[in-house]
């Protein structure tokens, strides 16, 4: 066995990644459906669906606190590690940088998901 | 040479590092018959045209593995590749991609082989036994586990497929890794944690970005890409679970 095998940290990412895009294929579509074409179309849903009480109500209550939480970071760290790794097929080997960019962005993103949600009280 | 023999133009990447700066292509006009492989046209090339050309080969049946080249851009074995299929086109052949060029159509291997040996490609016992033990036995679903991927024949063309080779060739690789992932679940095998430190390393798995190329392009069948994304998954949990359940693999 070669000396100085150094152990990958890939799969924190490609777990955040898997995840993210499991949840995606699952439920993108939909959500683009329900927030993008129903709900300003006014067709199949409700008209009050998502009105402002009612998101509200669904933000502060627990579940759909995690729900809200688990859409917007997991989507990030997709998307990341998506771009993170597109970025070395085209030939831009940014390294570290692009790694820091990448990751950093769906880190913030988290942080403020997950802080809005806290503070919008249970 | 009959007056309605078909000539095929075979544009060949020539490279002699001795007196060429750069690789250049050259253009042959081969006379050829319906039943030539390509590599028939360049031995053609080699015995007719110019002597010097160089290139691997042995079996002429795709079982050896020493043939492959870049034909027309798509790694392929040209001893079962056919020039009828190209004609009345040119039909371009060049060194496997992501190799360094020894000459003209052979690559350095010497990466490679590195690799093979690293994974210890041979049974580990999981304990000594004796002769008096007889043979080891096989249940058909413990052969099922391991058997496509042990009919590599090491002839690269994954390696030229895979683009993240081509981008990082530190990454162990497609045939490595379905070779490796032969002997890890072979029933007899008992050198899986040692082999699982390099599927974990950063030359490991993680390079692979589920491109597919590899398993496309292999002439024996095998699925090397398979291989790959189950070692992605086993490595993952080995990387989350080791704390809990230490079986090797780990530093």
């Amino acid at each position: 066995m070669k000396p100085g095998l150094k152990r990958s940290n890939a799969p924190i990412f490609w777990a955040l990644f898997g995840a993210g895009g499991m949840l995606s294929a699952l439920l993108g579509p939909m959500l683009v459906f329900i927030t993008g074409l129903a709900i300003p179309l006014g067709i199949l849903l409700p008209a009050d669906t998502m009105s402002y009480p009612k998101m509200l109500a669904f933000a502060q209550n627990f579940i759909g606190k995690s729900f809200i939480l688990a859409i917007i970071a997991l989507f990030l760290w997709h998307a990341a590690h998506r771009i993170f790794h597109s970025l070395h097929d085209i030939g831009i080997h940014a390294g570290t940088g692009a790694k820091l960019l990448c990751y950093g962005l769906a880190m913030l993103g988290t942080v403020l998901a997950a802080y809005a949600l806290l503070v919008i009280g249970f | 040479m009959s007056e309605n023999q078909k000539v095929i133009e075979i544009e060949v990447l020539r490279y002699h590092p001795e007196k060429d700066n750069e690789p250049y292509q050259q253009v042959f006009e081969v006379p050829f018959t319906d039943d030539m492989s390509v590599l028939q046209g360049v031995q053609y090339i080699k015995d007719y045209l110019d002597g010097s050309l160089s290139f691997r080969w042995s079996c002429r049946m795709a079982i050896c593995g020493s043939c492959g080249m870049m034909i027309n851009g798509i790694p392929s074995l040209s001893c079962q590749t056919f020039l009828r299929d190209y004609y009345p086109a040119r039909v371009r052949v060049e060194a496997l991609a992501h190799f360094p060029i020894e000459r003209d159509l052979v690559i350095g291997l010497e990466g490679f082989i590195e690799k093979l040996e690293s994974i210890q490609p041979y049974i580990i016992p999981k304990e000594a036994r004796t002769l008096a033990q007889g043979e080891y036995l096989q249940t058909p679903e413990q052969l099922g586990a391991y058997e496509q991927f042990s009919s590599c024949i090491n002839c690269l063309l994954c390696y030229a497929a895979c683009p993240q080779f081509g981008l990082n060739p530190s990454f162990i690789g497609p045939a490595a890794t379905a070779l490796l992932h032969r002997y890890n679940v072979d029933s007899r095998d008992g050198g899986k944690a040692e082999r699982m430190e390099l599927i974990n390393s950063e030359q490991g798995v993680f390079n692979c970005t589920a491109v597919g190329y590899c398993s496309e392009v292999c002439p024996k069948g095998v699925d090397p890409a398979n291989a790959v994304n189950q070692n992605k998954t086993n490595s993952a949990a080995d990387y989350f679970l080791r704390f809990l359940a230490p079986k090797g693999g780990a530093k």
